[in-house]
């Protein structure tokens, strides 16, 4: 489903910062990226959202050649995909409800259809009943829910997580993983970069580790 | 809440029956309809949101479309005072009528015998004679100058022979011939189309068209321009909103969206503005256009902006909206790369 070979993600300033890395990652297989901090991980995940393009080496999400999509195709791409920011992104003059609609409201749904997907996905995070809230009125752990509602609400068959549990306290946290192994129990497709070691060491899942840029356990 | 949560979650149905779901609605006939009435609503919500957002900042707004309007209105202008001129021009331009005036020394008698001779060409279909007595008359009530003069002792108008050729005699050669063939008069002094006059008014009003059209597309430039800024202002203002959108699966399409209706909607306030400014710029000027009539026998009225061409002023404002958002929004989209 995701495949990286040789890629390598160079910055005028900073120099490489992924370096030769090659991967597989299969349907309804659920993997974790590790890696301390600044050694890519981030950077990693921005790549298969075609945030940016690799400088050298190949992308395959889903049959499809990132480096090779055109433009105009890549909203397409990122339909298929739900991500979940380190920093969120929400809308901060939008409510959780607009926020979380913002994705099927693109794809073209129906209006009853959407918001009766945006009240299921924002119940699957216990969300319910903040509809009508601003983000910036909840803390960091609903926000950071916001944006996992708004990842799954459209049924994506990848789900890429950046940190999605590094607000959330250990029981959120767990029913958050909860929520993901249920995805993945259907066939989705996710990858999940988190330091939170106790975390990994509890979910008996696939880790890939990251150092300075470059794969060292996959 | 927390226990309530796990529970529920526990509790809740594996997700797969709603997947199928999903999948039934999305590959199910009823679909394409769905999906057309989304559009529709997605369209009437960017429609009215663009709206709801002019409103909310409503001085920005009301200076932005006073100087569209301006600008609408004086194209506008323009267009009528051409008009207005044309029309002037266009009901003279008809006759295509010979002045003969005779020299001083011939005779009202003479001139009547002219006039016999003259109305037995074949070419010409009636001659009225102006006697200098009454182009005087003619000239004191139209002129205002009556009593100066009255002061004057000799009549220092000459006769006039007005020759109205056939209408069969439309070809530019056979007048010519006929105008050469007066000249060679001895009776007469100067003779010349009246049309030629008009031609050169016609001229003189051409030349003025142009001006008003080159004027205009300066006008519609600052137009595109001033609503292009707008609209640039604002999606960099809402650049979150674009680059969040983007991330999730919005298409260039979606994203113009909202700022096309933007620029929609102030070409449009600004053409409706446009209409009501010209109609009492108008409404002010009648007065004394009618004066002016009045010694045009009546013939010219004051023309106003019909249906057609108000319509045109606010479609064609309401288009420049969009042109303008549209180019800014291209260049935009194509420079800001996610
Ligand atoms: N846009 C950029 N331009 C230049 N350098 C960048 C850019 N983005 C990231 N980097 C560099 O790439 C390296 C890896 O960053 P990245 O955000 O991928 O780390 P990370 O593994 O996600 O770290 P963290 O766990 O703290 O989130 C960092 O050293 C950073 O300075
Ligand atoms: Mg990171």
């Amino acid at each position: 489903m995701i495949a990286f070979s040789n890629v390598t993600k160079r910055y005028e300033e900073t120099g490489d910062v992924l370096r030769n890395v090659s991967f597989e990652i299969k349907r309804g297989e659920m993997a974790f990226l590790t890696g301390h901090s600044g050694a890519g991980k981030s950077t990693l995940l921005r790549l298969i959202a075609a945030m940016e393009r690799c400088s050298r080496g190949q992308i395959i999400v889903d049959g499809e050649d990132i480096g090779l999509v055109k433009e105009s195709q890549l909203p397409f791409i990122r339909r298929k995909m739900g991500f979940i920011y380190q920093d969120y992104k929400l809308l901060h003059d939008r409510t959780v409800f607009d926020n979380v609609a913002l994705p099927l409201i693109i794809a073209g749904y129906g209006h009853q259809e959407v918001s009766r997907r945006v009240r299921a996905a924002l119940e699957k995070v216990g969300l319910q009943g903040k509809e009508k809230k601003y983000p910036l009125a909840l803390s960091g752990g609903e926000q950071q829910r916001v944006g996992i509602a708004r990842a799954v609400v459209n049924k994506p068959p990848v789900i890429i997580a950046d940190e999605p549990t590094g607000n959330l306290d250990p029981d959120l946290s767990a029913e958050i993983m909860n929520l993901f192994r249920q995805f993945q129990q259907v066939g989705v497709t996710i990858l999940i970069a988190t330091h939170d070691i106790s975390l990994i060491s509890q979910m008996d899942n696939r880790v890939l580790k990251l150092d300075h840029g470059q794969l060292v356990q996959s | 809440m927390k226990r309530v949560n796990k529970n529920r979650i526990k509790k809740d149905p594996p997700i797969k029956p709603v997947k199928q779901e999903h999948k039934q609605t999305s590959e199910a006939g009823g679909t394409f309809n769905d999906k057309v009435i989304a559009y529709r609503d997605l369209h009437i919500h960017a429609l009215f949101s663009s709206l709801a957002r002019m409103i909310a900042s409503p001085f920005s707004s009301i200076m932005t479309i006073a100087v569209l309007a301006i600008a609408i209105s004086l194209a506008s202008c323009f267009y009528i005072v051409v008009a207005n001129i044309h029309q002037l021009t266009g009901s003279i331009e008809t006759s295509n009528q010979i002045s003969l005036f005779l020299k001083e020394e011939v005779s009202d008698a003479h001139a009547k015998k002219m006039v016999e001779n003259i109305r037995s060409n074949q070419n010409v279909q009636s001659v009225k004679l102006i006697t200098k007595e009454q182009a005087l008359e003619e000239f004191k009530e139209y002129s205002g100058f009556g009593d100066a003069i009255n002061a004057i002792k000799k009549n220092p108008l000459p006769i006039v022979l007005q020759v109205l050729p056939k209408n069969s005699l439309y070809v530019k050669q056979g007048l010519d011939d006929l105008l050469k063939g007066f000249k060679q008069l001895p009776e007469v002094d100067f003779a010349q189309f009246d049309l030629q006059w008009v031609d050169r008014l016609q001229a003189i009003v051409d030349v003025a068209q142009v001006f008003a059209s080159l004027l205009n597309s300066l006008l519609a430039a600052a137009v595109l321009f001033i609503i292009g800024n707008t609209v640039r202002l604002e999606f960099y203002s809402r650049r979150a909103e674009v680059v969040i959108s983007k991330l999730v699966g919005a298409t260039n399409a979606f994203i113009r969206r909202p700022f096309l209706y933007t620029g929609f909607w102030m070409g449009f306030i600004s053409g409706v503005s446009a209409w009501f400014i010209v109609t009492i710029l108008m409404l002010i000027l009648r007065g004394s256009v009618e004066r002016l009539s009045g010694l045009y026998d009546g013939t010219m009225h004051l023309l106003f902006l019909d249906f057609t061409e108000t319509l045109f002023l606010i479609s064609t404002s309401s288009l420049m909206g969009v042109l303008g958002a549209w180019v800014v929004l291209f260049y935009e989209l194509k420079s800001a790369k996610s």
